[in-house]
């Protein structure tokens, strides 16, 4: 039988992958698309110049993808061998956006980051960027695939169980496809990764600009970063996620968790910007409040409710009961498919067949669950308030130290005076952290925010993994441990040496350490 | 559109086309990478090796992630099986994996010589390791693994890496070395010049003799000491089956069981090792690219051998030969295999179609001129 100790570990290892593996995506949708922008002024204007950049840039941009492609597939492998369960159980929706992704987006992205490379000299102007906007559209194609498919996992629409095959199956491909949850998440998902190339590319023109060297190469590249991150930032903050938070019930323990809201409070709510939450008494000390902005964010209405956590839990220990119900009648339906009597009772409570199997942590036939038992899936059947509140004012947080930041860079930008601003340029330069710190508490928020689950409502995370023993899982944790930590070292000394040497690095001859009198490196 | 039966076979043969075109498409990169500290006497000339394949490799190993993601999608309990049950194995071949992109990357980034050595082993362990992986799971593929299905479906697995290594599944990572030193090495004759060229003709000569004498090994192996499993009870094959209703007997010759049935099948192992040496004679006759192109058949027609001696079986069980997953009983539903199959003839014509320009646009030979004229540019 898998054990909790097996659980946690699958668990630890996917949020390690998974974090690491988003070090690196935001950048290649952000730079991707800088790429293709700084090309298309090289072909409008013919300037030399926005050609440097685009190989400059992208020679970063290289190096960054490399290590993506590497961490993307252990994702892809993963679900199959740690999450075997889980494969199984709602593969045939599951993997329908992920095949799509394999065949519509990766063979985009990698067939042509080689002609982007390698086809300067083999392509003319047109076709060469043709390519980069192609690599551009393959990202963001990635993006909005797997996206479909984690918005399934938040907001399960579109699908049925089969007590037969024993597994979700699809009812309706537009279902998944129009998510909503999906819709947002990829909007918000992909601009956060414009905001982290804008201000890759910010950041380290303003480390140029500070050092006074190849100062026209990194104004233009300040420009566009300043032009494009402004956009991408008001958009990420705009069409943040939240207005998902209110479709599904797990999606509604996510807001309410998040806000550390206990009680349902009177709409429109308001929305807590600060305070300590208490899971044992179930209240927020020293909470400082805003009348009406969480019902205006979460619902966009002033009249609709925001469900609060004792609401949510009272539902939660009811669908529980009633799953008990379904499980009984779905292993009669197991032993005779034809038991007209169990079919006729597992349609009326199958709906709640997840929240039956949230009993399996505790006892091993559900039916004779105790109602200690029942009370104890039902305290856990939503995520911990303090990480969820605290996660997610952190990236919020950020949010709004970047908009500053690009928001002046813009403006002064605008008035011509940015590379004047220092305090503007070592801001910008010390903030190249914010946008990786903003998407992995994001993430955090999302995943960790949808636990009991791995598909909300639909089946509880420690049903989902493979039958392997930890043994396995502390090798394998142990090879991601150490392959990780010495590429992560590889690719940050190679990324700090190309970034401090410039686009020198690009033996043009017309750059700052080519310059005669100046070959100090 | 299509009825359920049919659409499984069809999807059957659609996971066949993406393995071959994983083998064909990236065996040759996984070839070279093999053979890279030993064809490649000199920096530059391993650069030439890295360079024939550098601005491509990386779209052609997304066959295998591809295949991946098809095989999650219309065969969830077999992606789920498989990956699960060759755990360790699966781990290797990712940090196998791991090695090439970083590898083809950051190699030439720095001038120096231990800095690009390492990274040389590296990217001939980021070609072995998965060759090996991967044959000896095709190897264990055909002997059965030990895995159980139960009533929850949910599968289980009772053997461990070290049990792989079984001598047929070792002759498999033989032919499997083999077949891709072949296609690598027809790869650099067709695209690289003087004395590597050479070297890659040696390399020809020797692996299509090797691959010919272990695949035919292997072929009697199979008839004569090896257990191939039947469906023995009546299945219905176009509707949703409790998997483990079915009954599958195990002994030994019944792989042979689809060559009485359709004859046309012994085509296929004929043509791999006649293949093999026409790719020898054409290279002898500077014939490069057509060489190319049959090793490739070569490959396809090892991989149809091996699936078209299985089917219906996808992995048959060893320990519980009933819960084999077939073709009839392990698919996704008849709505996502739908979906997926107009998704899959709608863009990988056009997945192909693009990949062939970009190969022509990146036609020609690569030498160590081009190395040396392009030193900052080129991998």
């Amino acid at each position: 039988m898998i054990t909790h100790e097996v659980v946690e570990l699958s668990r630890l290892q996917f949020a390690l992958t998974a974090l690491y593996h988003f070090l690196f995506v935001p950048l290649t949708l952000g730079l991707s698309f800088l790429l293709a922008i700084m090309e298309s002024v090289y072909v409008m204007s013919d300037r030399p110049i926005y050609k440097d950049m685009t190989k400059f840039w992208g020679k970063l941009f290289g190096i960054n993808f490399a290590m993506g492609v590497t961490t993307g597939i252990t994702l892809e492998f993963q679900f199959g061998t740690n999450w075997a369960y889980y494969s199984h159980y709602v593969g045939d929706i599951f993997g329908l956006p992920l095949a799509i992704e394999g065949m519509m987006a990766f063979f985009l992205e990698s067939t042509f980051v080689g002609l982007f490379f390698f086809g300067w000299e083999r392509l003319n102007k047109l076709q060469h960027l043709m390519v980069t906007w192609l690599l551009a559209l393959g990202t963001s194609l990635s993006a909005l695939w797997i996206l479909i498919a984690n918005g399934w996992m938040q907001h399960p629409v579109g699908a049925e169980f089969n007590y037969e095959t024993m597994r979700m199956e699809l009812t309706s491909f537009a279902d998944l496809f129009f998510n909503p949850i999906a819709q947002v998440k990829f909007v918000h998902t992909v601009a956060a990764g414009y905001v982290t190339g804008s201000m890759f590319v910010l950041g380290i023109s303003a480390y140029y600009l500070l050092k006074n060297r190849d100062v026209a190469f990194a104004r233009r590249s300040f420009r566009i970063a300043a032009g494009f991150g402004l956009a991408s930032v008001l958009s990420v903050i705009v069409l943040g996620d939240e207005s998902g938070y209110t479709l599904g019930e797990v999606q509604k323990a996510k807001l309410a968790t998040i806000e550390a809201e206990w009680e349902t409070e009177e709409s429109p709510a308001s929305f807590t910007l600060f305070g300590f939450p208490d899971e044992e008494t179930m209240t927020t000390h020293y909470a400082v409040k805003f009348p009406w902005v969480l019902g205006l964010i979460a619902t966009r209405s002033i009249d609709e409710k925001v469900g609060g956590i004792k609401a949510i839990l009272e539902n939660n220990r009811e669908r529980i009961k009633s799953g008990i119900i379904a499980y009984e009648n779905l292993q009669k339906l197991r032993q005779d498919k034809n038991d007209s009597q169990a079919k006729s009772v597992f349609e009326a409570h199958k709906d709640n067949l997840g929240y039956g199997l949230l009993l399996k942590q505790y006892t091993d036939k559900v039916v004779d669950a105790t109602p200690v038992q029942i009370e104890e899936a039902t305290r856990h059947s939503i995520p911990k308030v303090a990480p969820m509140f605290w996660t997610f004012r952190g990236m919020v947080a950020c949010g709004f130290m970047m908009l500053f930041i690009f928001a002046a860079s813009f403006y002064y930008n605008a008035k011509r005076t940015a590379h004047k601003q220092r305090w503007l340029l070592r801001l910008a330069f010390y903030a190249i952290p914010l946008p990786w710190i903003a998407s992995e508490l994001g993430w955090v928020v999302a995943e960790y925010g949808r636990q009991p689950w791995t598909i909300a409502g639909i089946l509880p995370t420690h049903l989902s993994t493979s039958s392997v023993d930890a043994g396995q899982l502390y090798l394998s944790l142990a090879g991601f441990f150490v392959f990780y930590t010495v590429l992560l070292v590889i690719e940050l000394f190679l990324m700090i040496k190309y970034v401090r040497l410039g686009p020198s690095s690009l033996h043009s001859g017309r750059y700052h350490f080519e310059q005669e009198g100046l070959n100090h490196v | 559109m299509f009825d359920y039966e049919t659409l499984r076979i069809i999807w059957w043969a659609l996971l066949v086309f993406l393995v071959c075109g994983f083998a064909v498409m990236d065996g040759f990169d996984l070839g070279i990478g093999m053979l890279l500290p030993f064809l490649g006497k000199t920096d530059d000339e391993r650069r030439v090796m890295l360079n024939t394949i550098g601005p491509t490799w990386e779209g052609n190993q997304t066959w295998l992630i591809t295949l991946g993601g098809i095989s999650f999608g219309a065969w969830s309990l077999v992606y789920a099986t498989f990956f699960s049950g060759l755990y360790t194995g699966l781990l290797l071949l990712l940090f196998g994996l791991f090695l090439r992109p970083v590898g083809f990357d950051y190699r030439s980034k720095l001038p120096n010589p231990r800095w690009r050595s390492a990274w040389d082993w590296a990217l001939f362990a980021g070609g072995l390791v998965p060759a090996v992986v991967l044959s000896l799971a095709a190897g264990n593929l055909i002997i059965g693994l030990p895995f159980e299905i139960d009533m929850d479906l949910r599968s289980s697995y009772s053997g461990n890496f070290w049990g792989l290594f079984q001598p047929f599944a070792l002759l498999c990572v033989i032919i499997g070395i083999a077949l891709f030193c072949l296609h690598g090495s027809v790869f650099l004759h067709w695209r690289t010049e003087a004395a590597l060229a050479q070297r890659a003709r040696c390399v020809i000569v020797w692996s299509s003799l090797v691959f010919t004498v272990s695949f035919i090994v292997a072929g009697v192996w199979i008839a004569v000491g090896l257990d191939g499993y039947r469906i023995t009870s009546a299945i219905d094959t176009a509707t949703t089956t409790n998997l483990l209703s079915k009954t599958v007997s195990k002994e030994t010759g019944l792989w042979l069981d689809n060559y009485s049935t359709c004859p046309w099948l012994r085509l296929s192992p004929l043509l791999a090792i006649i293949g093999a040496w026409l790719v020898v004679f054409l290279s002898a006759k500077r014939h490069t690219g057509l060489a190319f192109l049959t090793s490739g058949l070569v490959v396809i027609c090892v991989i149809v051998t091996a699936a078209g001696s299985m089917f219906p079986f996808i992995m048959p069980s060893s320990t519980s030969p009933a819960s084999s997953l077939t073709v009839w009983d392990a698919s996704a539903s008849h709505y996502t295999l739908q979906l997926l199959f107009f998704a899959t003839v709608l863009m990988m014509p056009i997945v192909m179609a693009y990949t062939v320009w970009v190969y022509h646009v990146l036609r020609g030979k690569v030498t160590v001129e081009d190395i040396q004229k392009n030193q900052h540019i080129l991998y």
